[in-house]
């Protein structure tokens, strides 16, 4: 794994966290400091701070619970006690799911990465910022536009090869997805590109042609490569609310998600869907995106996360 | 659309038809669950909150009308205040009225939809009898200019090409311009993604709305927007004062709080809802048929107005009277399969019809459109004679219908058996006339 200045990463979430952080944590720290004791009304209040972070009603009961059990277990008469335990509790559920992306598995160059998401997620962004991050690693980068569906989304994808410095692979609008990242992948293996990033069209989960349409994507490139994709990265909007669970579900069910990216973490969305989606489905969490500039992408880190989403010293 | 809400709210007061006579206890136990099923739907915790209370105060303070089990009572709470908090009846139609050219600005959070927003309405502003101008207000998203100009050009409707180096307040000033030298009427400002909460570009939209005052300034949402959608409709409306809603990406299984939590915050219409990719793919936004969904009584208006739309009125007067003389043919059997197919896919259909929400395998039922087609050709591939009765249909005929139509005999067996049962259902339903249709019939 490369360097990475950790206090760099960890500033530039709590910048892209700052105002969730203000919003949460003005709650949690109105409820916890102010040395009440533990009643009914605390807890109630305390499940709406969960809530409104999008942490969703079933993990936030169980979060509840555990929270109560403890304190009567561990004779905590405090409200400031809980906000510890809390912390603790959520850490428990991210840390095990922070695996960044290592490309060692890959069996033999390229490793193929296939970006999936809802339309308006961010993949393209994504795909942009990812690809960048490689580049300026000195890898070899290819970038397959399987979106052939949307207006201009190979265009768009087009600028921000050219900003990473990356290689395209394009066909016309409406071709057949599939075909071009069969190409892309030719040519990525030709030109011995170290990554090849297969850029997809949106797609509601509740589509299932369109569905099939991707399991058909990755179908054929195994025919070129057996091991690919080695990746298939599942864009998630941080706004999203609940549903965010239903697509990771879904694109799971059909596509085997390897990893999640969250993306839109800079605005007043918690985020907090995360949570919900780590313990339902424990997918690996690899990345965070925290703006729309080209360096904004960072490794999911679930102590930087949590630290920001309930740091008392903002 | 609301599907899972409605399968939750129907499991919660499954459980109070049980108990028969509702108690103050009851009834604050089930809006307990209620709660759950709106904060699961994503509808934002202080608007269920306030919702909650409503409903409560309403419901403690009535008593439960003959006609109604104390469940439905209940459920007719729930209901009238869900329109009334999505809209009840308030105009929500857009506003147009003004000396041309006027502006129609789009705004809201990046991937929002409102670029294809833009192009779908440009697209009913010209059925509308409006000639619309698309104006691209964006040199920040890379390709955004493009997408719009490839979504006019598909529409073939007139796009603005920004001059390289504008700034979207100069692009928006002389697209203006442009719009009134062509004599076109209505301008689609499709603006930039942005934060709420980042104050530069939010100044850019005050500028724009300053030199084209806007007659409508809509917020474009994703119906799956979770509890931050207080947040940034709160943001939008307080910085620029948004006059309308369009709600985008219905056409999933979000369970959309967002459309509660929105209007709550800003008190303006939900104008239109996004339900597809296609162009065509929005319609209006009815509040009533909205809760009717989310309790499960099922979205009967929109499939009246399909049916409607596909039936003309005189095969419906054929067809009754055939029906009423006990006519009715494997001719008249195959009209009526094309008109379900007219009226779109099945599976759209079942969600609108009351009850189907709350089987619980009905969201594993996925009709099989194919089907219908395969019914069509075997009884294309069966002669006028056979058509009109089918009983002279025997083992030979049969066999040569199915390799006509490239089915099996089994398949062509399955069908006339089904078209018996159908005939024999309709006699039945003729004889006891409307009053055979019991109200027992009904979910609630």
């Amino acid at each position: 794994m490369e360097q990475r200045d950790k206090s760099g990463v960890f500033q530039r979430l709590r910048q892209g966290l700052s105002k969730t952080q203000r919003l949460l944590v003005g709650g949690v720290d109105g409820l916890l400091r102010s040395g009440r004791g533990v009643d009914e009304e605390l807890w109630e209040e305390l499940e709406e701070v969960l809530i409104a972070a999008d942490v969703g009603v079933l993990v936030t009961q169980s979060l509840i619970e555990g929270l109560r059990q403890e304190t009567k277990r561990g004779g905590i008469t405090g409200a400031q006690e809980i906000l510890p335990l809390l912390r603790q509790k959520v850490l428990e559920i991210l840390k095990p799911h922070e695996v960044p992306l290592s490309l060692d598995t890959a069996v033999e160059y390229p490793f193929v990465m296939m970006v999936i998401g809802v339309n308006g997620a961010g993949k393209t962004t994504t795909i942009g910022k990812l690809a960048h991050r490689f580049t300026s690693q000195g890898k070899k980068v290819m970038v397959a536009a399987s979106d052939t569906f949307r207006a201009a989304a190979i265009e768009q994808l087009e600028i921000w090869s050219q900003r990473a410095g990356a290689h395209l692979i394009r066909h016309r609008n409406g071709a057949d997805p599939s075909a071009v990242a069969f190409d892309a992948l030719k040519a990525a293996i030709a030109r011995r590109c170290h990554l090849l990033f297969i850029d997809t069209a949106g797609r509601l989960h509740t589509k299932e042609n369109l569905i099939e349409e991707l399991k058909k994507v990755t179908r054929v490139i195994a025919k070129e490569s057996p091991s690919a994709p080695h990746e298939v990265l599942l864009i998630l909007d941080a706004t999203t609310g609940q549903n965010a669970i239903v697509q990771a579900r879904t694109f799971n069910q059909a596509l085997g998600v390897t990893g999640i990216a969250l993306t839109k973490l800079d605005g007043t969305a918690k985020g907090g869907i995360v949570v919900a989606v780590a313990q339902e489905l424990g997918i690996p969490l690899r990345f965070i995106g925290v703006g729309e500039g080209i360096d904004d992408l960072q490794e999911f880190s679930a102590d930087a996360f949590v630290e920001a989403l309930f740091n008392q010293t903002t | 659309m609301f599907e899972n809400l409605t399968e939750r709210l129907n499991q919660v007061f499954k459980k109070l038809k049980d108990r028969g006579k509702l108690t103050e206890k009851e009834v604050r136990e089930s809006l307990r669950e209620v709660r759950l099923v709106l904060l699961e739907a994503d509808v934002n915790y202080k608007v269920v909150k306030d919702f909650i209370k409503e409903v409560e105060e309403r419901a403690a303070g009535q008593e439960v009308m003959e006609s109604l089990t104390p469940a439905q009572q209940v459920i007719k709470i729930v209901h009238e205040e869900l329109i009334k908090l999505m809209g009840g009846e308030e105009d929500n139609s857009l506003r147009l009225a003004g000396p041309p050219p006027i502006s129609i600005m789009l705004v809201g959070l990046q991937g929002s939809g409102k670029t294809t927003t833009a192009g779908k309405m440009a697209g009913y502003l010209r059925e509308s009898k409006r000639s619309p101008y698309l104006v691209p207000a964006d040199p920040y998203r890379p390709a955004a200019i493009e997408q719009l100009r490839k979504l006019g050009e598909i529409l073939g409707i007139d796009c603005y090409a920004p001059e390289p180096g504008d700034d979207p307040v100069q692009t928006v000033g002389k697209a203006r311009r442009e719009a009134e030298a062509q004599g076109l009427d209505t301008v689609i400002l499709d603006t930039a993604g942005r934060l709420h909460i980042d104050e530069e570009l939010m100044g850019e939209l005050r500028e724009i709305k300053k030199l084209v005052n806007p007659q409508e300034i809509l917020l474009v949402a994703d119906a799956m927007t979770g509890q931050d959608a207080v947040n940034v409709a709160k943001g939008f409306n307080d910085s620029l004062g948004i006059t309308g809603v369009v709600l985008t990406k219905m056409d999933g299984d979000a369970r959309g709080g967002a459309a509660l939590s929105i209007k709550a915050v800003t008190q303006r219409p939900i104008k239109f809802v996004g339900i597809g990719e296609k162009l065509d793919a929005w319609e209006g936004f009815h509040p009533d048929r909205m809760a009717s969904r989310i309790l499960g009584m099922g979205d009967v208006l929109s499939l009246i107005e399909k049916a409607q739309a596909a039936f003309d009125e005189r095969q419906v007067e054929t067809l009754e009277r055939k029906l009423k003389r006990d006519e009715f043919t494997l001719e008249d059997f195959r009209d009526q399969l094309c008109q379900i197919r007219k009226m779109g896919p099945l599976e759209d259909l079942l969600g609108m019809i009351p009850g189907l929400g709350k089987l619980k395998g009905a969201k594993a039922f996925r009709p099989d459109e194919r089907q219908l087609v395969y019914l069509e050709a075997i009884i294309n591939s069966m002669t006028k004679e056979e058509r009109r009765n089918h009983q002279i249909i025997n083992g030979s005929r049969r066999l040569r219908i199915a390799k006509g139509s490239g089915t099996k005999v089994q398949d062509v067996n399955r069908l006339l058996k089904q078209f018996a049962m159908t005939k024999k259902m309709i006699k039945q339903l003729g004889k006891k006339g409307a009053k055979g249709i019991s109200p027992n019939m009904f979910p609630f």
